[in-house]
Parts: structure tokens; C-alpha cells; sequence
């Protein structure tokens, strides 16, 4: 079986440590043998003892104290036990990490990366299931990174930390850790054709069951999302014989528009899902951009699925309700293809 | 010390008369009557040493760095100032000088850079600069928290003026300063003094410490804000601050140096702070560029 995707990041922060000396890592409760909520952490304190280091619960203060060893010269990579508690870190996200490089002039970098997992569909309820990354869309400075398990996870994860001198905030959903990462064997995974631009620091993965065809619609979606926007896209392919192309994005900000921009020309037709609720959202913001560059070629308005404007509701049946679910995206992609 | 306590009183002074004249914008927060804080600390600190400062950090700035041009034109908005003018009166950055405007945002970060600066074993220390009034962020008591948890060579220093803007210490604070950060397993002490020589011993042997034991201290500061806040937002009794003036800094240091060697110092100063102004206001405004 192919590694899983807790496993690439885990596999990835030993070699970064290995690697860098710059490297620190800090979080909640990472210390083995508990190693992180989600096992991400696992073996690197065990490996690299003093360069581990387990923290209070103290999110806003871990968020300040990484940003200061980041000011200093170190690669700090933070684990916020979830995303939800980015909440806290906000101020010293917002009124810190984005502005410092900047607003000084550019005498400081910030290589911070905030690793955090987001997301329900594990029935952990209001407070420990959200994908708040729209919080962060409208922040200058703030990279977003977000891969799927199409994606090279941990390969990703040391580019952010390696590479970026931005804060750089890395989701992953948790829906995704246990899930076995999907590596195009031959440009196929299963009977999907699959192509992404390994130029590309944080690339754009687009799947299509029928890559020789002009695709009907093209589906974007990001992480947690990705296994329910791929089964949708079999679905109505199966059922309706609709050609669908599927783009996940790595990067979520700044929205890499070109990835996706000669696909969209080319079907005319757009839907794009996200795991948080439609309103103010990612996909807004994409569809805008979208729309801005290939309103002439679009045959009708750009189609949103997210999640309801409620709370995420512990018991799963309600949050079955409250969370997208891949009928939602079918009904979504026949509707494109009704205009 | 009396002439960078001159140079920091006369800076701010000027600078709340271009405020008047129109030809700074935005805000800014003057230490006229805590110039003896920063003198007294900083300059015990060596070339390594970081300094994080809050939104009044004037004079931190002036006694630390001595670059009167480069913050006469960042209050300007130039493009030669400190920050380019894209931070401006409580956003700079210099050599291991930091400020930012939100109240107890820094403390934290401050912790992280002790601790870097720890494991790079510089000898390095960290001189946080607080308010009383921030005493109200939970950001303080987690970076108190760190600080203790992990030794980290930080000194804190409170400039206790009594006034969180308009707001009076005992409508916002509860229990000490101290036992606050004694709470965290830190050492702490008071001072109340405005007379730069008694304050400037008093930190001596206090930032030695904190360098020698790698252990974090705070260190409070009764002291006196003898201007606004800001501008336009004094609601303090007259005579309160009448009565405070006796204790300025100023007066205090000047009778020890008497008033030909006061008259000496006043007239360089204003010369440098008029020369630092011409230079500043001939300087470019930046352009805005993608």
C-alpha cells in the first residue's frame, strides 16, 4: 500500500530535521509517545530531542513565540492541534506574521509555517470540525497551502518549510490522514488520467476519466474535498456520460488562476467545491477570478457546493446535513450542463 | 544620559508640533516625562542585544539607535525612513530593534526570539518593553508562562504611568504588577523614581543578572506620562499633572548638571532636531509600485 498521508508528513518533518539545523518544531502535546493529536509528530522528539518542543495551551502565544524564532534565523514549523484554534492565533497571524516582513521594509523574512489540521466528517462537532481558511483569504502576506492526497503531501510540506520566506499557513484535512496517498503510476490513478505540473512548487493535480476529450465541466475542489469531487466525477460519467475535470489546487492563496484558466476556457462551464459554508468563501473568490478571465467563454454562472451557514453539528447524522456530500457536487454538475 | 533624555523630550516635542501643523499624519504616542526609562535601561544593553518595544516607543527608538533622520521621516512618511514609511510611528524595525502596535502582541515573540537567541548561545538578551496598561492581554501572562517555563533571558520592563490612555490603573487592574509574574516563577521589583541616575544604577546589576542566570525578570516602572496619550485625549486632573511636573526627568537631571551645561546640551539638541527635520522633510514621499 502507498504511504499515507499523516505518514508523508511525518516521513517529510524527519528529513527536514535531518536536513536543516533551522528546523524547530513546536506544538501541543507532540512529544512522543503520544506524538500529536494525529500522529504527525510521531518520532521526532525520540529523534531530534532538543528540537522538539511540547507547548501550554497557549495558542496565540505559540503563534507569537514561533514568529520570533523565525525573526531570529530558525524555520519554526508550529502544529496548531486544530484548526479551529487558528481563531486564537489570529492576532498574531494577522497583526504579526503577515505584516512584519512587510511594514519593515523588508529587513525581517518570516518562514513560519502553521500546520494545522481543518475539517469535520469525524463528528468532532462545533468547535473542532470547520475549515476557516476564508478567515485568512483576505490577509495580504498569507500563503495557503492545502494538498490532497493526489498530492506528494510531505514533499509539499517541505517546500513550504524549506523554500517559503512568508508566513504559510498548511492544511490538512483530517479526513485525509488515514487515507493512502494517490500516485499517478503511468499518468493513471485507477482509470483516471491524471496530469500535474511537477515544475510547479505547489502544483495543481486535474484528473478526467476522458483526458482525449473536451471536458463538459470542469470541477474544482481542494483538499478534503478531493475524494468526494473524484467520486462525483465518476458518478455523473457513469450515469449521465458527462466528461469531468477535475482540478485540486495545492495552493489555495494566492488561487494559481493559470493552473486552471485554458481548462475553463475549454468547457465553458465551471463548479467548484469547498468543505466550508459558500458564503464570503474560497470558491467565491475563485469564481471571480474565473469569471474575470473567461466570462466570454462561460455558458452559464459559475456553480458553488459547500457546506450550510450553520455550525457543524456533532452527531453525524446532522452533520451529514450540515457538510457537502458528493450528491450535492453531482447535482451540482448536471445543473451546469442544464444551462 | 541627560543629553539622549533631551534629544528624546525636544524629538517628541517637535513632533507633536508638525502633528499641529498638519504635517504628520495618522497618531502617535509620545513618552514626554518617561524619557529616564529608556535612557536607564538601554544603555546597559550591548550591540547584540534585542529590544522590543510598544506603540510608545520614541524614545526606546532615539536612545537605542541614535537615528534621528531615519525616524523624523518614517513620522513623515518618507521613503527614507527607518521603514521605508510603511510602518510609521509605532511599526519600526532596526537593527535588533522591534516595535509593532497592538497592544502585548510582542511579548510572545519576544519569548521565541530569547529562545533562539538562547540556542544560538549568543549571550543575547531581551528587553520587552510593557505598559501597564497591557497588562490586560492574555498574551503577557503566556509569554510570562514561556519565559519562566524555558529561561529565557528576557527583562521586562513596565513603565507603569498610571493611565492606560484615559483610563485609570485602578478601574482596569486587579492584585500587583509582581505577583503576577512572581505567579510564573519569575523574579520581579519595583522602582519609583524619575531621575535617570537612581534608575540607571537600579538597572545595571538587573540586566547582568538576567544575562548571567538566563532567567527572566520584570521590572516595574512607577513613573509619570506628562503629555496626552496620543493627542487631544488628556481628561486627567490639572493639578495631578502640575504636581508631577516637579518630578520631570528633565528638571531632576538638569539641577544635577546645572544650568550652563543645561543651556550647552538644549542648544546641540535643538540643532540636531532641527537639521534632522530639514533633511527629513526634503526627502521623496515613496511611490506606490506593484
Amino acid at each position: 500500500m502507498n504511504m499515507r498521508y499523516f505518514e508523508s508528513l511525518n516521513k517529510a518533518l524527519h528529513e527536514l530535521m535531518q536536513q536543516d539545523e533551522r528546523v524547530i518544531l513546536l506544538g501541543e502535546d507532540v512529544l512522543d509517545p503520544y506524538g500529536g493529536a494525529f500522529k504527525v509528530t510521531r518520532g521526532l522528539s525520540t529523534a531530534f530531542p532538543n528540537r522538539v518542543l511540547t507547548t501550554p495551551i497557549s495558542e496565540a502565544g505559540i503563534t507569537g513565540f514561533a514568529i520570533g524564532l523565525a525573526l531570529r534565523g530558525f524555520r519554526p514549523v508550529l502544529e496548531i492541534m486544530f484548526g479551529d484554534f487558528l481563531a486564537l492565533c489570529a492576532d498574531q497571524l494577522i497583526n504579526g506574521a503577515a505584516k512584519f516582513s512587510w511594514m519593515y521594509n523588508g529587513k525581517v523574512q518570516m518562514p513560519l509555517v502553521i500546520r494545522t489540521p481543518m475539517g469535520g466528517r469525524r463528528g468532532y462537532g462545533p468547535t473542532h470540525s470547520q475549515t476557516l481558511e476564508k478567515i485568512f483569504m483576505g490577509v495580504p502576506e498569507i500563503t495557503m497551502v492545502a494538498p490532497s492526497h493526489y498530492h506528494d503531501a510531505g514533499e509539499l510540506l517541505k517546500r513550504a518549510v524549506l523554500k517559503g520566506s512568508e508566513p504559510t499557513l498548511f492544511i490538512e484535512n483530517k479526513s485525509l490522514y488515514p487515507q493512502p496517498l494517490l500516485v499517478a503510476v503511468n499518468s493513471q490513478v485507477d482509470d483516471f488520467y491524471v496530469y500535474e505540473d511537477l515544475a510547479e512548487d505547489y502544483p495543481t493535480v486535474s484528473l478526467s476519466l476522458a483526458a482525449d476529450q473536451r471536458p463538459d465541466v470542469v470541477l474544482i475542489a481542494y483538499g478534503g474535498m478531493a475524494p468526494l469531487a473524484v467520486e462525483a466525477a465518476r458518478a455523473v460519467f457513469m450515469t449521465d456520460e458527462i466528461v469531468v475535470q477535475v482540478m485540486l489546487p495545492s495552493l489555495i492563496k494566492p488561487f494559481p488562476l493559470a493552473d486552471v484558466l485554458s481548462a475553463v476556457q475549454r468547457a465553458g462551464r465551471v463548479a467548484i467545491v469547498e468543505e466550508a459554508s459558500v458564503y464570503s468563501g474560497w470558491g467565491a473568490e475563485v469564481g471571480q477570478q474565473i469569471t474575470s478571465k473567461a466570462f466570454d467563454q462561460l455558458r452559464c454562472p459559475v456553480g458553488r457546493v459547500g457546506a450550510q451557514e450553520t455550525p457543524i453539528p456533532s452527531s453525524v447524522s446532522l452533520e451529514t446535513g450540515a457538510l457537502p456530500q458528493v450528491e450535492d457536487i453531482v447535482k451540482a454538475l448536471r445543473a451546469q450542463l442544464q444551462r | 544620559m541627560y543629553n539622549q533624555m533631551v534629544l528624546v523630550r525636544r524629538f517628541e516635542e517637535r513632533i507633536l508640533e508638525l502633528f499641529s501643523e498638519g504635517m504628520l499624519s495618522g497618531t502617535t504616542h509620545a513618552s514626554i516625562g518617561q524619557e529616564a526609562d529608556a535612557v536607564a535601561v538601554i544603555n546597559h544593553l550591548a550591540e547584540g542585544d534585542i529590544v522590543v518595544s510598544n506603540h510608545r516607543c520614541h524614545g526606546h527608538y532615539l536612545v537605542r539607535t541614535g537615528d534621528v533622520v531615519g525616524l523624523m521621516a518614517e513620522l513623515m512618511g518618507k521613503a527614507d525612513g527607518v521603514c521605508g514609511g510603511r510602518g510609521g510611528s509605532q511599526h519600526l524595525c532596526a537593527d535588533n530593534f522591534f516595535t509593532n502596535g497592538v497592544q502585548g502582541n510582542m511579548a510572545p515573540v519576544a519569548a521565541g526570539m530569547a529562545y533562539a537567541e538562547k540556542a544560538k548561545a549568543s549571550g543575547a538578551v531581551v528587553v520587552l518593553f510593557l505598559g501597564d496598561g497591557t497588562f490586560g492581554q492574555g498574551t503577557v501572562y503566556e509569554a510570562f508562562n514561556m519565559m519562566s517555563l524555558w529561561s529565557l533571558p528576557v527583562l521586562v520592563v513596565v513603565e507603569d504611568n498610571g493611565y492606560a490612555q484615559t483610563t485609570p490603573l485602578r478601574l482596569a487592574f486587579a492584585g500587583s504588577f509582581e505577583a503576577r509574574a512572581q505567579a510564573f516563577g519569575m523574579t520581579a521589583g519595583e522602582i519609583e523614581s524619575t531621575d535617570v541616575e537612581v534608575l540607571y544604577k537600579h538597572f545595571g546589576p538587573l540586566v547582568e543578572r538576567v544575562r548571567r542566570d538566563s532567567r527572566p525578570h520584570m521590572e516595574v516602572i512607577h513613573t509619570y506620562r506628562l503629555c496626552a496619550h496620543s493627542k487631544g485625549d488628556d481628561f486627567r486632573p490639572v493639578d495631578e499633572i502640575n504636581n508631577r511636573r516637579k518630578l520631570d526627568p528633565l528638571t531632576i537631571a538638569g539641577e544635577h548638571l546645572g544650568l550652563e551645561r543645561v543651556e550647552v546640551v538644549e542648544g546641540r539638541i535643538r540643532a540636531v532636531i532641527r537639521e534632522a527635520e530639514q533633511t527629513a522633510r526634503a526627502m521623496q514621499y515613496p511611490r506606490w509600485t506593484e
